[in-house]
């Protein structure tokens, strides 16, 4: 048995300890919103934090999530439910098109926020360069990144 | 307005432009009813046709009959049925029409689209690159062609929504016993205002579901528009935003296992022998299959699946292509071509006397393109989940052509298509590859062969080495122009037509004498249609050769285009406005460059101006200037997002695209030797629309893909002063 934490929820699993973080989180906790794309780590679909960080998940075995917080799109909004800065933004910018890759993309994005609250142009590439989205989204995945910059500065501003 | 009965409205099916509701819904035999238990959820609700129903909750649900794929048909196609029914767009909902040959008869089909809309063959093929008959396509229910909004919005949605709202007037009128003229509706509430009655429609759902169907309801005028026009946030992103959406890959079936296959790499190669000594005795592995043309593993989990595929040995058959490498491709294009000449080939087009102009032309242009084969690369690999038992199989997965799957997994079973269902899901990208039904094939084979639920899924090295191709090409050109320059003669022939018949084709070009011809070139490859099919190659072999013509003309590439546009008005505004957007004739730095396209496609007009920095170590798209009249922009923010989406599309195969042959097999595998377009390369993007025509709706998805191409290659001239004869980009030298 593996024990792990997934969205603050204590969890555990019977599989192999090679078997990539992708398969567990959506086969044995049946939870789909992680994405398989391309399983070398190449495009950025099955995204999800490690104790913060962004990981490709087809590509880490879940033996290194032991001891770890795994987070995934479905653990990223508020514990009201209330949605995440960085979802609203991709709302309000109608981001998703097809959608099949937004969630790895929302969490290379809440993961960019995290680290650099007012990213510049080039933090941006560089931490969204490894999220391939085929519709082309990208100029519009700028503008929501910069938009829910500016509601987490604005917010604290207010605080 | 006259009322029809029935059955004489069925007998009759002249309907024009009203068809899609009242059609279905009163056919002999009464498929209502038959919907029904399909539709209806929760007490008191009400079909009042096929396309919309309301529940006694006052919630409407428009129920649309095309796939979700990205380019928001599912809620363009609902703003278009509740604007004319005037109902509060918060309440709406929307449903994928079931995958059932009721919902899209044959009778409305030919209603639907003739005579007067032109429906593209991209609509046609199958997985073997057959061609159905009209009727059959449209009972395919098919999302492709750029089609849904033109096609089923334009005349579908907005009669449905339209009769509707006369159903419920009517209904009302009645009860009342008032007028129907006095009845005014607003937010799905009904108001007469003189007698100060009002109701929601909620109310009048099941009376309303009694009435005789309006013969041809009135249809509102643009100035009456309340959602139609506007950026109405599209339904389906909050549940793309966090994780809730659906897509074929996530089908939960009770007892499902999980399948990995491999086909033979070569097509027509069959799997002869397989190892699977170690594969047997891994953890989790359940089945090992050959299947005849590919091996599959069946085991508890997929990645179980696949480690254990990977470890099978095969050997495969003889297969007639497997010694074709990628030079010999356009070696055997070269020799076909080279074989019909200037006048033979398949004459698509003879107008005047090209070949006589060109004799005696001031003037001689020639010139020759070549484009690589190209995968699709949807972010979702193909998959789906099968189940077959008692006789009958049950289908989960995102397609895009619902009733084409049915039928061709009824055929490879040996069951009757009533006997097959099919769930359709969100699809993770399209772009025409699910509009194929081998895969779905592939997995309802595998169920078979278990006996319990199984879910197949591709890996990407199967998606890119297994695709149906966009096919490679080769076109010749040679033009004429007379002693004042003006260009007389346009002689083309090209190897490989599909689809959309016109695509080699120039009639918005005044060009006085054309030859237009083909030459077939069979290849043992399986091929599909690719965002907006032969536009894909044949814009970028024209407006190229265009741009070289105006090289030797001595005129500016905008300047020959005007010329050739004078007598298109609307045309020409199109091409004015990327003109005037990119301040086209401003001085650019040093290796720097501006190049224009302009592409008529899918019943829209597009034109763009990219701008390329060519002084870094390959080429960089800094900006595209687009300017789109798609008729009437119904969501113009979900136009502008299609043509992002097509740039993106486009400038991705111009610069990396290419699936190359070795020994018969596709060479790529993956994201890292098939390269993506990312974010760090993302040119800004400018459109602008223009609605040139409400009558007559283009397409969105596609018409913004073939001018790119060209509009970067034709810019890439501009600033090295070299011409590009041959994509991808990625295949040159700059330095």
């Amino acid at each position: 048995m593996i024990k792990l934490n997934v969205n603050g929820q204590a969890r555990e699993v019977d599989v192999d300890p090679a078997t990539p973080i992708l398969w567990v989180v959506r086969e044995n906790l049946e939870m789909t919103g992680t994405k398989f794309g391309c399983g070398i780590a190449m495009c950025g679909a099955c995204t999800v934090h490690l104790d913060g960080k962004p990981v490709r998940s087809c590509s880490t075995p879940i033996s290194r999530a032991e001891g770890k917080a795994i987070t995934t799109i479905e653990g990223i909004a508020e514990d009201d439910g209330t949605l995440s800065k960085v979802q609203q933004a991709w709302i309000e910018a109608q981001v998703p098109q097809c959608g099949y890759c937004q969630s790895g993309q929302i969490m290379s994005a809440t993961a960019l926020l995290q680290k650099d609250p007012n990213p510049s142009d080039e933090q941006i590439d560089a931490a969204m360069a490894g999220n391939v989205c085929r519709c082309g989204m990208y100029g519009r995945i700028r503008t929501a990144i910069k938009s829910a910059a500016g509601n987490t500065q604005a917010a604290k501003e207010e605080a | 307005m006259g009322k029809w009965s029935r059955r004489a409205f069925i007998g009759a099916g002249v309907v024009a432009g009203g068809a899609l509701v009242v059609g279905i819904a009163v056919r002999p035999g009464n498929p209502t009813d038959e919907l029904k238990p399909l539709l209806a959820k929760g007490d008191g609700e009400e079909l009042i046709n096929a396309w919309v129903k309301v529940d006694a909750n006052n919630k409407v649900t428009a129920i649309v009959p095309h796939a979700e794929m990205g380019q928001g048909a599912h809620s363009v196609l609902a703003q278009m049925l509740a604007d004319e029914m005037d109902v509060d767009w918060e309440a709406v909902d929307i449903l994928e029409a079931p995958a059932i040959p009721a919902y899209v008869g044959a009778d409305l089909g030919r209603e639907f689209i003739a005579p007067t809309l032109e429906v593209p063959k991209v609509l046609e093929p199958t997985v073997q690159g057959a061609f159905l008959s009209l009727a059959n396509m449209m009972d395919l229910q098919i999302t492709g062609g750029s089609f849904s909004i033109r096609g089923s919005g334009q005349r579908g949605m907005r009669t449905a929504g339209a009769a509707a709202r006369e159903m419920l007037v009517a209904a009302a009128a009645e009860k009342w016993n008032v007028p129907a003229a006095e009845i005014t509706t607003s937010n799905s509430i009904l108001t007469h205002k003189s007698s100060g009655k009002s109701a929601t429609y909620g109310e009048f759902a099941a009376a309303a579901a009694t009435q005789d169907l309006p013969v041809k309801p009135r249809r509102k005028k643009v100035e009456e528009f309340t959602l139609m026009g506007k950026p109405m946030p599209r339904k389906d992103i909050p549940s793309k935003v966090n994780g809730t959406a659906g897509f074929g890959i996530d089908a939960q079936v009770e007892g499902m296992k999980y399948a990995a296959v491999k086909a033979a790499p070569v097509v027509g190669a069959t799997v002869e022998k397989i190892d699977a000594s170690k594969a047997k005795t891994m953890p989790g592995v359940l089945q090992i299959l050959n299947m005849g043309d590919f091996v599959a593993v069946v085991a508890d989990g997929y990645w179980q699946a696949q480690k254990a595929l990977g470890t099978i040995e095969a050997t495969y058959s003889e297969a007639e292509g497997q010694n074709l490498d990628q030079g010999d491709v356009f070696a055997r294009y070269a020799k076909a071509l080279d074989e019909v000449g200037s006048d033979g080939g398949d004459v698509e087009t003879d107008e005047g006397d090209a070949i006589g102009t060109f004799a005696e032309a001031s003037k001689k242009v020639t010139a020759e393109y070549k484009v690589p084969f190209l995968a699709h690369a949807t972010m979702e690999p193909m998959n789906c989940t099968a189940s077959v038992k008692d006789g009958r199989c049950d289908l989960w997965m995102g397609t895009q052509s619902p009733l084409g799957t049915r039928r061709d997994v009824a055929k490879a079973l040996g069951l009757d298509e009533d006997n097959v269902s099919l769930q359709n899901a969100y699809l993770g990208g399209g772009f025409g590859r699910r509009a194929s039904s081998d895969v779905p094939v592939m997995a309802a084979r595998i169920a078979k062969a278990t006996g319990y639920p199984v879910k197949m899924i591709w890996s990407r090295e199967e998606d890119t080495a297994q695709d149906l191709y966009r096919p490679s090409a080769t076109s010749r050109f040679e033009a004429g122009l007379d002693d004042k320059g003006k260009l007389v003669s346009w002689n083309n022939v090209h190897t490989h037509l599909f689809d959309p018949q016109e695509a080699p084709q120039v009639p918005h070009y005044a060009i006085a004498n054309h030859l237009i011809r083909k030459v077939d070139v069979p290849m043992h490859l399986r091929f599909g249609p690719w965002r907006s099919v032969d536009h894909s190659q044949q814009a970028w072999f024209i407006e190229s050769f265009i741009d070289e013509i105006a090289v030797e003309a001595g005129k500016d590439p905008l300047e020959l285009r005007r010329e050739l546009l004078a007598r298109s008005p609307r045309h020409l505004a199109v091409l004015n406005k990327a003109a005037e957007m990119s301040n086209w004739g401003s001085a650019m730095p040093r290796g720097h460059g501006r190049g224009i396209a302009f592409v008529p496609s899918f019943g829209s007009v597009v034109a763009q101006v990219a701008e390329v920095d060519m002084t870094g170590t390959k080429p960089r798209v800094t900006k595209v200037y687009c300017c789109a009249d798609v008729g009437f922009a119904m969501n113009p923010d979900g136009v502008a997002a299609q043509m992002e989406s097509a740039i993106v599309y486009g400038l991705t195969a111009a610069l990396y695209g290419e699936i190359s042959i070795k020994d018969g097999a596709v060479q790529q595998s993956n994201f890292h030797d098939y390269e993506m377009l990312r974010i760090n390369e993302m040119p800004d993007v400018e459109v602008t629309l223009i609605n040139g025509d409400h009558e007559r709706l283009g397409g969105a998805g596609e018409p913004g893909l073939p001018p790119l191409a060209p509009a970067v290659t034709n810019a890439v001239f501009a600033a090295t002063g070299k011409r590009v004869r041959e994509l991808p980009l990625s295949k040159h030298s700059f330095a």
